[in-house]
């Protein structure tokens, strides 16, 4: 390696600052460093202190680097996928971006489910993978994957750095990339001769170029229009999303104030639950296929929706001829391609949806707008909400799963817990019965639906949460698909908690079966589960079974009061399913509340839709 | 049983400034087939003093509303600097260029040199039974050409694939 020889250990800028004289003096300072001490260097330089990753042989020199680093604490997960979404989980807990880093081949591979969740939910992600040495590429060498064409389509955008010269500017790109718009996961991948080879440095330099501006105020002529819709609207409602979460927490008071002035109705995508109190009069819960059924009927009868931060996914839209086909529409999303995708609207408004709520609000003020009494709106969505539909039967026997999640919701709601979960029906129970009034504390996986989110989101997030209560909501089948993180939490003495919605079922697979299949249960009971609990225990948790309603409360108090990780397998109704549910091609009206809805199978046409 | 319905196609030519950075052609080609769009013809090459921009003229086709999406998935992508759908914009010149074998004797031979005349073919190189021609203009023109050779003995044709550029002072 012809560099190395020159390469300077040149950590002691960070590490004794009184060697270099005063912090001013210190920027100017150009020394040789190599790779791996740049990429460490300009983390730190970006305020990176958590790295979640797994070594291996193509980074083996940024490991070093990270060697009893006194600022940067590397988590070592125990699968890369593990990696990935806990830092989703501390980035979406934390408004920092989540930073992973990776070996080549294998470990990049592993990543790329992770990655992929974080471009489908705009979390920001900065993903290091190492490659091989630059004269290597394209041999086919030992663990040599083509990482940037495999993560091409699924980053925001993607790196491989060919020389050490350009790593500074790189990494600092990247993570304005990642954080910057619409955020969204970035990978460098960095051939292990550029971390070993050396080059000039200059600590706190290497500005890197400014071509990425997305447009964060509205237009003003579009906002006034907006403003104007608004003012005319009868029957008006706010469909808001994940976009105003990423927007930062002052968005979420912003849409207070907005649906406060205004007096209408809040809906949310499964995204941006917590964006709005879930206590406030307005809020109609989730929409979409497992929304409420006001939620729905509220959309499908508005006579103007106002979209922020959302982007009418086809779980939000149902069939699309057939939704909210009388009303005007207002779409504000940072994305333009978001605008217009799938549902065609009346003023689209591009721009940083925090920055355009306050922008509407001027407005509005500025016009001496205040809450018209929206009588008759307000009736007909009461008559909605009469419905009650997300009541379940009752059932002393077993425990209903609704009931197990508001009961944990009961237990824990006054310490403003973060939720996580896996992917299923639990999911969807999670979304419906637990009730959020902050912004931050909802991780879920919901453009991929990635069963395995949820222990390691949780992870991540109580890691940038230290003194937070962390539970992951999770399924019996979902939890095996990244169960080897219960070491993880147990060797950074993370207290996540872990309640396990065990119906011995992938139970989401099996209501589609029974709706669509005429209950021919292909592959989907949960067949030789381990016993949790003393899965638990292995790896040094604590663990607990609950097995009737009248244990329901004393475990899940139990849970709670235990200072380390503890794991809850509660044993839930078997054949519970979640509704209400808007079969896939229907409309929002045509919702099932109940299993005395469900008649007979589909035809192709639905089948065909996921 | 269930059929898959096809909507009605309009044919767009988009011409995009971009970074020149490697992996750019994989990006733009690749995020076509990830959302399933269409290309017709693409060309690229870089066009700036500095060799840092290139610019790409994409030919594609599909419905109004797929052509917006194209424009905007385009416009999000790092290195895209701005897209322009010149169809949209107005006149505009398209042009091809394309070289195109012959080979026979007798009368196709002098058919073939006949037709390139009229088509303002060039001769770029000959033997005694064969001819290469170089033509240039807008597609059709050498898509009319070719199937004319097609008559008198084609042996093989390049194209180049569509450029285009607007009419009149202004930069599109
Ligand atoms: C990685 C992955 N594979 C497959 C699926 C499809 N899928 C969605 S929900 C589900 C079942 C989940 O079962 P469980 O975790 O027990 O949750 P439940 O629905 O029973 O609450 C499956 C297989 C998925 N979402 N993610
Ligand atoms: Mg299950």
């Amino acid at each position: 390696m012809p560099g190395n020889a020159v390469a300077l250990r040149c950590s002691i800028a960070y590490q004794s600052p009184a060697l270099c004289g005063s912090g001013e003096k210190l920027e100017q300072i150009v020394a040789e460093k190599s790779g791996a001490d740049i990429l460490v260097e300009t983390l730190l330089d970006l305020g990176v202190d958590t790295v979640f990753g797994y070594p291996g042989g193509a980074v083996l020199p940024i490991y070093d680097g990270l060697y009893e680093h006194p600022k940067i604490k590397h988590i070592l997960v125990r699968h890369e996928q593990a990696a990935t979404h806990a830092a989703e989980g501390y980035a979406r807990s934390t408004g920092k971006p989540g930073v992973v880093l990776v070996t080549s081949g294998p470990g990049a591979t592993n990543a790329v489910t992770g990655i992929t969740d974080a471009l489908m939910d705009s979390i920001p992600m900065v993903v290091i993978t190492g490659q091989v040495a630059t004269n290597l590429i394209g041999t086919d060498a030992f663990q040599e994957a083509d990482t940037v064409g495999i993560t091409r389509h699924c980053t925001k955008h993607n790196y491989l750095v060919k020389k050490p010269s350009q790593l500074a500017s790189v990494v600092r790109e990247a993570f304005h990339i990642a954080t910057e718009g619409r955020p969204g996961p970035v990978v460098i991948d960095i051939p292990k001769n550029v971390q070993v080879a050396a080059t000039e440095f200059q600590r706190h330099g290497g500005k890197h170029n400014n071509r990425y501006q997305p447009q964060i105020d509205g237009d003003f002529k579009a906002v006034n229009e907006a403003a104007e819709m608004i003012m005319q609207a009868k029957a008006p409602i706010f469909y808001t999303g994940g976009g105003i979460i990423n927007s930062g927490p002052k968005a979420s008071e912003t849409l207070q104030e907005l649906a406060a002035l205004t007096g209408a109705p809040v809906t949310s995508t499964l995204m941006g639950l917590g964006a709005f109190p879930a206590s406030s009069d307005q809020w109609l819960g989730m929409l979409g296929m497992h929304g409420t059924f006001e939620a729905n009927m509220a959309m499908n009868r508005a006579d103007l929706i106002i979209c922020l931060g959302a982007r009418f996914d086809d779980r939000i839209t149902g069939r699309i001829d057939a939704f909210s086909p009388d009303s005007k529409k207002i779409h504000v999303d940072i994305d333009r391609s978001s605008i217009n995708k799938t549902i065609r609207v009346d003023l689209p408004v591009v721009g940083d949806v925090g920055r355009v709520m306050e922008q509407l609000l001027a407005v509005l003020k500025g016009r001496k707008f205040s809450a018209p009494d929206y009588e008759e709106w307000w009736a007909r969505i009461k008559g909605w909400r009469a419905r009650n539909c997300l009541e379940y039967p009752e059932n002393d026997k077993e425990i209903m799963p609704q009931l197990a999640v508001r009961k944990l919701w009961e237990a824990t709601k006054d310490r403003d817990p973060i939720i996580t979960t896996e992917v299923g029906q639990h999911q969807m129970w999670a979304a419906q019965h637990f009730d959020f009034e902050l912004p931050n504390k909802w991780l879920t996986s919901g453009g991929l639906g990635t069963m395995g989110y949820g222990l390691p989101a949780a992870i991540g997030a109580q890691l940038g949460n230290p003194d937070s209560l962390v539970i992951d909501i999770a399924g019996e089948a979902s939890i095996q698909m990244n169960i080897q993180e219960l070491g993880t939490a147990t060797q950074y003495r993370l207290p996540v908690k872990l309640f396990i919605l065990n119906n011995e079922y992938m139970g989401m697979v099996r209501q589609w079966q029974e709706l669509t299949y005429e209950s021919r249960y292909s592959n989907s009971y949960s067949d030789s589960l381990p016993d949790f609990v003393k899965l638990a225990e292995s790896y040094g948790w604590k663990g607990i079974c609950i097995e009737k309603p009248a244990d329901l409360e004393a475990g899940i108090k139990e849970m709670i009061e235990t200072d380390g990780p503890v794991l809850v397998d509660c044993r839930v109704a078997k054949l519970a399913n979640c509704f209400p549910m808007i079969p896939s091609g229907a409309a929002h009206t045509e919702m099932l509340l109940s299993p005395e809805d469900i008649k007979g199978t589909m035809d192709d046409q639905a089948k065909a839709l996921v | 049983m269930m059929r898959i319905k096809e909507e009605a196609v309009e044919r767009h030519v988009l011409a995009v400034m971009v970074d020149n950075e490697a992996g750019i052609l994989a990006r733009i080609a690749g995020m076509f087939t990830a959302r399933g769009y269409n290309i017709e013809s693409l060309t690229v090459a870089d066009i700036s003093e500095d060799h840092a921009i290139s610019r790409i003229t994409i030919a594609t086709n599909g419905p109004p509303h797929v052509i917006e999406q194209i424009i905007a998935q385009l416009d999000r992508l790092v290195p895209v600097h701005s897209v322009r759908d010149l169809t949209e914009a107005g006149p505009h010149v398209q042009r091809e260029l394309a070289l195109v074998k012959v080979a026979g004797k007798g009368e196709n031979r002098i058919e073939a040199m006949r037709l390139a005349d009229a088509y303002r073919a060039r001769i770029v190189d000959a033997s005694t039974e064969s001819f290469v021609f170089e033509i240039t203009g807008a597609p059709d023109k050498i898509e009319t050409f070719v199937a004319l050779m097609r008559e008198v003995g084609l042996v093989e044709v390049g194209r180049t694939g569509v450029v285009a550029i607007s009419r009149g002072p202004d930069a599109a």
